[in-house]
């Protein structure tokens, strides 16, 4: 694929190191983007695959993010639960150019689309 | 890079768990070839006892199976005995000749059974019990034949009479000391036990010296003859008298021993640094465990030093004993005989089979047997390893933790006789039948295993004695733990106390210098230390570290709270619950801009907004225009207060105004965890302050303070701290002891714990006694707190990064 299929999401400098944000798509839930202490960046979708918690707002460390709900923690590269924990969540291909972090339109597009958001509250359950 | 040749000399739990733990750390650096002289796999010797009692079968304790050698590419030499080592070739030399060089050698022979040098010791039928192959044999015995001996009435000897008697055998059991289990239970409970076995069936002869076997035409043993003259008929002798570290091969290999093969703190042989010894063979400091943790322990450390990591130390261990009898509980630990120099407090109740001692010295736990109702062992050792002082508790202490506060598992106390559907963990929803298959298929051995794959126990705590008794029975588990200090994550070796002594000792002030002064292993820390140091750094220099939000668990990034489907939820402060028309009126505005789907009515008397989106917040908090609640932090939550004097008929003093000037001194107070305060009028006491952190209590007089109540996971009423005449007094009382507990407090830790940690004798001397101190205190609260911003309102002072209120747009660059 080429650079200029990629979609500039922002720079690198607006994710807090050590820290992530929210990428909102236009269908389907939230890309949360991570950016870790070398200024390495990930991309996956914002939901924790044991109850659906947003990663996004784990604390990041190393190559990982502990969900903020139950503290599992979850690997940035390929998006799954460290041992004992099982399961994995997707994750998007993900690039920095120039200071510049880009998505894939069609993976944000297309890919974990079904997947649901946690509901709570009177009308959840 | 040629791989080294790393030989494993036994092929048992100690020695296999050290592979497991080298090919965890360091999968590459070695060729391995494992020796065993049973014909078996790697199997929990252990659970033996059950396999014996028809409770498990052989299948079901094997714990690696022959694939897992494959898999890791590790050599198994099942049922070859190694007889020689060549030190200086550097080979070691089976029974069949079978030969293999080594770069590091790790020698796990265990140990042997001790046989009585009694004429008739060599005669059929008389076996010992170790190992599959002696269990094999008593089960087949019991088929054919009627009546056996079992020679000592420790605890292998009665595991071992009770199997051959579920399998339908007469057992009688030959015990020469006076009472049962003379190592690890008094006399009271040694006869309990006698008691409770002789109801099962089995006979005994306490006192009784054997003196021959005597065996018949056919070279089986037929009889035991006593010193006293008197003969018991046998078919089966088990001899279960003790055993011996086996340290014959060492020994020809000219290795130091002495009641074991002495290994150091890194758990080499003194004699030779290339070679290892782990388990029931190796002498460390005088001692050879026969416990699976202390071996597991010895394990880590051996492998880390194997994996040429080399900063792994083994220090020794406390142990505990429980018996492996179904439907029999016992537990000892420590010095349960007391002697001279030490109190006992003595429960019994023999009809009711339960016995309990606690052997206690210089007002410290030393020693405790307990029978009939163990629940509480591990919190009795619990106690035991940390040394505490138990002043404060000892009213309380022979009741038990669950008797301090009871709630989270229905006072369940026998994990035995639950079903399997039965709940353990109430936090987790983790029922019985969970956490034995776990530990049945995962291989768990410890409380920390068990927690981290089945979550049980992992949240409040309150079912920890349960999931402990259920590990011992499951796997044969004990949980006996290296004393004392445990390290604050597994990024680090040093505990919540080291950590803070350094920062203060030495001046750190950020959290990437503290990580490199106390060589953290990891880069950045993992969320379990990071919001600790940062707490550590703020509360002990406070105005000059500077907090770090990315260091805090999202509630206290966000200031909401974060909700299961990832909306906040806000808690504006009210001050001693008070509110106005014109606060209710800006709430239920926001209510209805914002689409908030709940509002609810807090415990602490403020009201709660549920479901507000995150990209609502700052707005939500700006439209409300009241302070921070903070409901959501480790920090002061509220004041509860009641009416008091300026309406209530019976109310002293005025206790609203109280906690409202509690609450405004007190406000952006973060600590080690959430600290709760209530302020009643009257001795009647309807803001419940006897089970806050801070509860005041008026009375006509003055005011009572009292401390370290908590209503949480286990009810805690609150301690009597000291009655002071005027508000002002309070503020100080109040305030020096929040600061010593802020100063003091391991994360994460509620008051009632550091205070049952440190001693409310030790607390009263700090703010009480020394005038000065209390002062000194208060002083260095209200500096801390001077000038904190409110993070709803001063987002920059505060530090919040508002970025994270707004979404960044995949449609294109953010707007």
């Amino acid at each position: 694929m080429k650079m200029n299929d990629w979609k500039v999401i922002c720079r690198v400098e607006d994710i807090p190191v050590l820290g992530s944000r929210r990428v909102a798509r236009p269908r389907g839930m939230d890309v949360a983007v991570f950016r870790n202490d070398q200024d390495q960046v990930f991309a996956l979708l914002d939901r924790c695959p044991h109850k659906g918690g947003p990663l996004s707002q784990g604390i990041v460390f190393g190559t990982s993010v502990a969900c903020p709900l139950h503290n599992w923690t979850i690997g940035l590269d390929d998006g799954c639960a460290k041992a004992p924990d099982e399961g994995c969540t997707q994750r998007f291909s993900c690039r920095v150019e120039g200071g510049h972090v880009l998505l894939d339109p069609v993976e944000l597009a297309t890919l974990a689309l079904d997947v649901q958001p946690p509901r709570a509250g009177p009308c959840g359950e | 890079m040629k791989k080294m040749k790393l030989v494993m000399v036994g092929n048992g739990m100690a020695g296999v768990r050290t592979i497991e733990e080298l090919l965890k750390i360091s999968p590459e650096l070695y060729d391995v070839t494992v020796f065993g002289a049973e014909p078996h796999p790697n199997y929990n010797r252990i659970l033996l006892s059950p396999v014996l009692a028809g409770e498990q079968t052989l299948d079901e304790i094997v714990l690696n199976s022959w694939e897992w050698y494959e898999q890791n590419g590790i050599r198994l030499h099942a049922g070859k005995k190694v007889v020689e080592i060549d030190r200086v070739r550097r080979v070691v030399r089976a029974d069949d000749g079978t030969e293999e060089p080594y770069d590091r050698l790790l020698l796990c022979t265990g140990s042997n059974p001790f046989i009585l040098p009694v004429p008739g010791k060599e005669l059929g039928g008389v076996i010992a019990y170790r190992d599959i192959a002696d269990t094999n044999t008593m089960i087949e015995t019991a088929a054919k034949y009627k009546k056996a001996v079992v020679i000592g009435g420790g605890l292998l000897g009665l595991e071992a009479a009770n199997g051959l008697m579920k399998r339908g055998m007469d057992v009688t059991v030959v015990h020469v000391m006076p009472w049962l289990m003379e190592r690890q239970l008094d006399d009271v409970a040694g006869k309990l036990l006698q008691k409770s076995l002789e109801e099962r069936g089995l006979k005994f002869m306490i006192g009784a010296h054997t003196q021959e076997l005597v065996g018949g035409d056919d070279g089986r043993v037929k009889s035991v003859k006593f010193k006293d003259g008197t003969v018991v008929d046998a078919d089966l002798v088990v001899m279960a008298v003790g055993i011996r570290p086996n340290t014959e091969l060492a020994e020809k290999a000219r290795l130091h021993c002495n009641r074991g093969i002495v290994v150091s703190d890194t758990m080499q042989t003194v004699t030779d640094a290339r070679i290892y010894s782990v388990g029931e063979c190796a002498a460390h400091r005088g001692i050879a465990y026969g416990l699976v943790a202390p071996l597991f322990e010895q394990a880590k450390v051996a492998a880390n030093h194997l994996a040429q990591f080399g900063i792994g130390r083994y220090t020794g261990s406390l142990t505990s004993t429980k018996l492996k009898v179904t439907g029999i509980d016992l537990f000892s630990a420590g010095e349960f005989m007391g002697g001279e120099g030490t109190e006992q407090i003595v429960m019994s109740d023999p009809f009711g089979g339960v016995y309990k001692k606690l052997v206690i010295k210089d007002d410290k736990l030393v020693g405790a047997c307990l029978y009939g109702d163990t629940v509480d062992g591990s919190w009795y050792f619990k106690l035991l390893r940390e040394g505490r002082t138990i002043a404060d508790l000892r009213d309380k202490l022979m009741f038990g933790e669950s008797n301090l506060g009871d709630a989270g598992h229905q006072g369940q106390n026998k994990a035995a006789a639950m079903a399997d559907a039965d709940e353990v963990c109430g936090c987790n929803g983790v029922n019985k039948g969970s956490i034995c298959k776990a530990i049945k298929e995962k291989g768990l051995f410890t409380l920390d295993e068990v927690r981290k794959h089945t979550k049980a126990s992992a949240s409040c705590g309150s079912c920890t004695g349960l999931v402990e008794q259920i590990i011992m029975f499951t796997a044969g588990g004990d949980y006996s733990a290296t004393p004392k200090k445990k390290a604050m994550c597994g990024c680090t070796d040093h505990s919540h106390q080291e950590v803070r002594d350094a920062i203060r000792a030495n001046k750190l002030v950020t959290i990437a210098g503290t990580m490199a002064f106390m060589e953290w292993r990891t880069p950045n820390g993992c969320a379990t230390c990071r919001p600790a140091i940062n707490y550590y750094l703020i509360s002990t220099w406070p105005k000059e570290a500077r907090d770090d939000p990315q260091s805090r668990y999202i509630n206290e990034r966000s200031h909401a709270n974060i909700q299961k489907d990832g909306t906040y939820s806000v808690i504006p402060r009210m001050w001693g619950g008070e509110t106005t028309a014109a606060e209710l009126r800006r709430i239920a505005d926001v209510v209805d801009k914002y689409k908030i789907p709940t509002v609810k009515v807090t415990g602490g008397q403020r009201i709660d907004l549920l479901g507000v989106k995150k990209e609502d917040l700052q707005d939500v908090w700006k439209d409300i225009g009241m302070p921070c609640g903070h409901a959501y932090a480790k920090a002061l939550r509220t004041v509860k207060t009641c009416v008091g004097s300026e309406w209530c008929r019976f109310g002293t003093q005025d206790s609203t105004q109280m906690g409202k000037d509690l609450e405004k001194a007190l406000w952006r107070m973060y600590a080690p965890h959430k600290v709760k305060l209530a302020v009643s009028g009257c001795p009647r006491n309807c803001a419940e302050s006897g089970i806050k952190d801070v509860g005041v209590i008026g009375v006509d007089s003055g005011w009572e303070l009292y401390v370290a109540g908590n209503g949480g996971i286990k009810t805690e009423a609150g301690q009597f701290f000291c009655k002071v005449k005027t508000r002002e007094e309070v503020l100080e009382y109040s305030g020096a002891f929040l600061q010593l507990y802020r100063e003091e407090g391991w994360y994460l830790e509620r008051t009632v714990h550091y205070v049952n940690r440190v001693g409310l004798d030790y607390v009263k001397k700090k703010v009480l006694d020394d005038h000065e101190g209390r002062k000194a205190l208060w002083e260095r609260l209200q500096f801390a707190l001077d000038g904190e911003p409110d993070p709803w309102f001063e987002h920059d002072k505060a530090q919040v990064d508002t970025r994270q209120f707004t979404k960044l747009q995949a449609e294109g660059q953010e707007a």
